[in-house]
């Protein structure tokens, strides 16, 4: 859910506003008051009725059965399925054949001259840096396959985002068509359709490749889109007075006009593409993800950092060049390029008769061994007889039994209808009716679905991994916002946090704090906790200079200045924190249910470990329906006032 | 969006010359990087199986010149796998008649190999330092009485009986309710999670009850003793929810892919032949989990000490 841009509330008169919330919580209870005793007659209170679900096990695993039977025979996949399938595979190993035939050496220089190019010498220290150290770590070959496996994603996400972006940018229609079918793409966590895609393609690369396009495309789209309709008008008729056709106008003036949203989403498409290489490992995408994979089976933590580091130094890198890119004033020429262009093939040369294109064996680090070392340390002390404030077992015992415990009894006792109406108030209050609509809709979907009671159960975990997340997340923005040093120390922390496969601190979690629903939210506020962190700062630090030194000179104190002056002008900041915070701890809902969240996430991770269509997609279904709710009732959106906007 | 998907089916029908395209016939882009004669074996998750197949892959490598790939993949969609030729062999399975009705008998892709020569039982086990204090808790009948000191916060107010990953076969919901015990199931949800937290448990002495199996390495980290259930007959698990017995004792299984079997030449002779024991297995498990070899020199130690039990395999 890369929502990049928040459509910033316009400023009403308060009185106005306060007026027509007024006017909407009293529609809203006239409409209960007429509607829930009807359906308390019809369907009784408490848990969602059964007489409302559809029981989608029969159909889903016919459909399952069907595609076993014929997947050798069918045309469908003969003469479909397998073509798509041959061609990632061919493409894959072309890539990683290139990547192998230039050697470690060429591969270095490569990407150094090719980030010196875009985005200048520290950059290209860096990426030399980041190859070398996957080197030392033992991890050359797992990097370049899951490095093959990225290109070919990657740059089939980037053609059918940038497709379906120019098809939404350019019509309306379409826009509204595929808003709902993104919004779904990219909130059903990666591991439900992993299920429906290795059941077509079968085990192995294709269907990682495929799964990861359906994952990376949609940020692609949306930026695409995004770029195209925020095109300056005054520009576009200028040129369109020029007697151009609507060809030459898309690709000398839209296109060009719209490059930094472009490569925005080629930056957010690399980042997700990376995020599911690792999700893909179940399916046996290889690479660095299964490294990460086979060492969590035989517990070994060390192990699985010395393959998740690869990853995040990748991750970093390729953010850091391809933003780099997108703030790019200077064109560099093509002189440069084709200097270092020539520069990395003679490296690759000088490597291949130098026999060196294996990274040398000689040359590597254990790091897992030190790592388990200090990670058994850390939790041996932490985890019980800290002094006096008891150790972390007991603080995730205690957050719950009196955290999480109450908030999924009090939501499960609801009746069912009450949790709707508390769902379309909400929404209805910060939005429109028809966002309101939606998220009323997607709960009852739950509900028909049949997993109301889990559903709750997650809901409960996300919102109070939400809260810890906001009150941490929020402090430390503070401390950013007003201290440079503090920011320039936080930000390859988040960088790490962020990227970090979450694999790597399944284990650290629970020997922290126990399994159970406990790890599952530590383990959801380490990866939502930078986003938050990043836009809050960005919206404190934002805070009209005017107004700081304004309240500055009437005396007021610096605590005086952020109560009064900083968080109410940073609102639309942390309001998108806010929804940015619940959308990620949502995404890694499922990576709870493997250190014992249990409800959905375990659902999803049951579906595919038992290949068991019905029980997995469902639950993936339903985690997007929280999703879609969530999303809407925590993000403002005010009327639409011009069309397509 | 159809007419795009048909122009692009067209372009690579193009690309690929007509004909169809096989999608059982597709090996890993990472296999035969070198144009070597390859084998992909598929690994579980859990280490005993990990031992199985570094041991089969060094013999495979260094005395047959094989190049081989494996592929960790849990145990449902291995099966999947295997009949569709992405994996030659699974070495160590411990029962899915589902799976061996529809693709052993129906569509015939997969072959038994035979078994592995090591038994499998699932159970449920305390920690031994707590049974030695209660030795009445190995019993199912006293496990109540045991409750109250086997709650944690994840359990409610009942004991906690603690299960693994999701992959696993399991009956513990319906045995919790079948035989009136006052304990809730918790999913700890992958094996590394309620490894980990078996550890911790042991670390502090503190009691717990958990699903587990043998043979596995972790009873030598954590001596662990089994809680006897009503005794297992044959078929009393039948119908799953209204199980009250034990699990079985499974003598476990290899599976080929059917192609391989019959065209595998020497690699699929030796997998036919592979077969050793409990011991065997776990002392390999152990140099992989525990002293943290890779399994690769986990393989060589073995197969450097047992000779005798290796040559046989490749006669």
């Amino acid at each position: 859910m890369a929502t990049v841009t928040a459509s910033t509330p316009r400023t009403l008169p308060s009185g106005l506003l306060k007026h027509r919330a007024v006017h909407k919580l009293l529609l809203i209870a006239l409409a209960a008051a007429v509607l829930v005793p009807l359906a308390n007659a019809q369907w009784a209170s408490g848990s969602w009725p059964d007489a409302l679900t559809v029981d989608l096990t029969g159909p889903l695993g016919k459909v399952s059965d069907w595609i076993i039977d014929n997947r050798d025979s069918h045309p469908l996949f003969l003469y479909f399925f397998g073509y798509v399938s041959n061609a990632v595979v061919i493409s894959v190993r072309a890539v990683y054949l290139v990547l192998l035939g230039a050697g470690w050496a060429g591969v270095t220089a490569f990407g150094a001259l090719v980030a010196w190019r875009v985005a200048g010498v520290r950059l290209a220290l860096g990426t030399t840096a980041a190859f070398l150290a996957c080197g030392l770590l033992g991890m050359w070959v797992p990097t370049m396959q899951t490095l093959a496996l990225m290109v070919v994603a990657v740059l089939a996400s980037v053609v059918v985002g940038a497709l379906l972006g120019l098809a939404a940018g350019l019509s309306d229609r379409m826009d509204r068509i595929l808003r709902p079918v993104l919004d779904t793409m990219q909130v059903m966590p990666a591991y439900a359709y992993l299920l429906p895609v290795v059941l077509v393609f079968g085990m192995g690369v294709p269907a990682a490749v495929l799964a990861t396009v359906v994952y990376a495309a949609p940020p692609m789209a949306r930026l695409t889109a995004l770029g195209l309709q925020g095109a300056d008008k005054e520009v576009l008729e200028a040129v369109e007075s020029l007697g151009t056709t609507a060809r030459q106008r898309l690709l000398t003036a839209r296109i060009p006009l719209a490059r930094k949203e472009l490569l925005l989403g080629l930056n957010q498409t690399i980042m997700m593409a990376l995020s599911m290489a690792v999700i893909a490992s179940v399916i046996g995408a290889g690479g660095l993800g299964d490294r990460v994979y086979q060492a969590l089976a035989s517990v070994d933590v060390g192990a699985a950092l010395a393959a998740g580091i690869p990853i995040v130094l990748l991750a970093v890198v390729l953010d850091r060049v391809t933003a780099a890119a997108g703030d790019g004033i200077e064109r560099p020429g093509r002189a440069g390029w084709a200097y270092a262009l020539v520069a990395a093939v003679a490296v690759a040369v000088v490597g291949r008769l130098a026999g060196r294109l294996d990274w040398p064996g000689s040359w590597t680090l254990n790091i897992a061994e030190p790592v388990n070392r200090a990670v058994d340390w850390m939790t041996g002390h932490l985890y019980s007889g800290v002094p006096l404030i008891g150790g972390t077992a007991d603080w995730a015992a205690h957050f719950t039994t009196w955290i999480l415990d109450p908030v999924r009894d009090g939501l499960q006792a609801l009746p069912w209808w009450s949790v709707l109406l508390i769902v379309a108030t909400l929404a209805w209050l910060i939005g429109t009716w028809r966002t309101a609509l939606t998220a009323v809709l997607a709960m009852a979907a739950i509900g028909v679905l049949g997993v109301w009671t889990p559903a709750l159960d997650t809901l409960s975990q996300v919102l109070a991994a939400v809260a810890v997340t906001l009150v941490l997340g929020f402090a430390t923005a503070v401390a950013a916002a007003r201290s440079d040093r503090v920011e320039r120390l936080l930000r390859p922390v988040l960088d790490v946090f962020q990227t970090m496969p979450q694999f790597v601190y399944l284990i650290p979690v629970v020997a922290l704090f126990g399994v159970g629903r406990a790890p599952a939210a530590a383990a959801a506020v380490v990866y939502a906790l930078p986003a938050v962190v990043r836009i809050t700062t960005q919206g404190l630090r934002q805070v009209d200079p005017a107004a700081m030194e304004a309240s500055r000179s009437l005396g007021a104190t610096s605590r005086q200045q952020l109560r009064q002056v900083q968080l109410p002008l940073a609102r639309p900041a942390l309001l998108l924190a806010v929804n940015q915070g619940v959308v990620l701890v949502l995404a890694v809902v499922v990576i709870g249910g493997l250190v014992g969240g249990g409800a959905l996430g375990y659902d999803t991770v049951f579906g595919l470990a038992q290949g068991d269509l019905a029980t997995g997609l469902v639950a993936g279904a339903a985690i997007v329906c929280l999703g879609l709710m969530l999303d809407r009732v925590t993000q403002p959106t005010e009327r639409r006032t011009r069309k397509g906007a | 969006m159809r007419a795009r998907a048909i122009a692009v089916g067209g372009a690579l029908l193009l690309l690929t010359g007509c004909g169809a395209a096989d999608m059982t016939k597709q090996a890993s882009p990472f296999a035969n990087a070198q144009g070597a004669k390859s084998v992909t074996l598929s690994v579980q998750s859990w280490v005993g199986a990990q031992a199985n197949v570094a041991v089969a892959q060094y013999l495979l490598e260094h005395k047959l010149g094989y190049r081989v790939d494996t592929v960790q993949v849990d145990e449902v969609p291995a099966w999947d796998a295997l009949s569709q030729g992405r994996v030659d062999a699974i070495l160590e399975d411990w029962g899915h008649p589902e799976q061996e009705q529809r693709y052993v008998k129906d569509k015939k892709t997969i072959t038994p190999g035979g078994g592995l020569g090591v038994t499998g039982h699932i159970g449920w086990y305390v920690p031994t330092y707590f049974a030695k204090q209660h030795p009445d808790v190995t019993n199912w009948k006293n496990l109540n009485k045991y409750a109250s000191q086997l709650r944690t916060a994840e359990s409610g107010g009942k004991g906690q009986l603690m299960d693994g990953s999701p992959s696993y076969v399991t009956n513990d919901k319906a045995l919790v309710t079948n035989l009136d015990l006052d304990y809730q199931v918790v999913f700890a949800g992958s094996e590394a999670a309620q490894i980990t937290q078996m550890k911790q448990f042991a670390k502090e002495k503190k009691p717990f009850l958990s699903y587990w199996y043998a043979p596995q390495w972790l009873f030598e980290k954590v001596p662990m003793t089994e809680v006897k259930l009503p005794a297992y007959k044959e078929g009393c698990d039948a119908d799953p929810a209204k199980i009250t017995c034990a699990y079985p004792h499974t003598p476990l299984q290899k599976y080929l892919n059917t192609d391989f079997a019959k065209s595998g030449g020497k690699a699929a002779a030796l997998l036919k032949k592979f077969k050793w024991t409990t011991e065997d297995q776990n002392e390999v498990s152990l140099m992989i989990a525990d002293q943290k070899l890779t399994p690769e020199n986990a393989a060589k130690k073995w197969v450097d000490s047992h000779p005798s039990t290796w040559k046989a395999w490749l006669s």
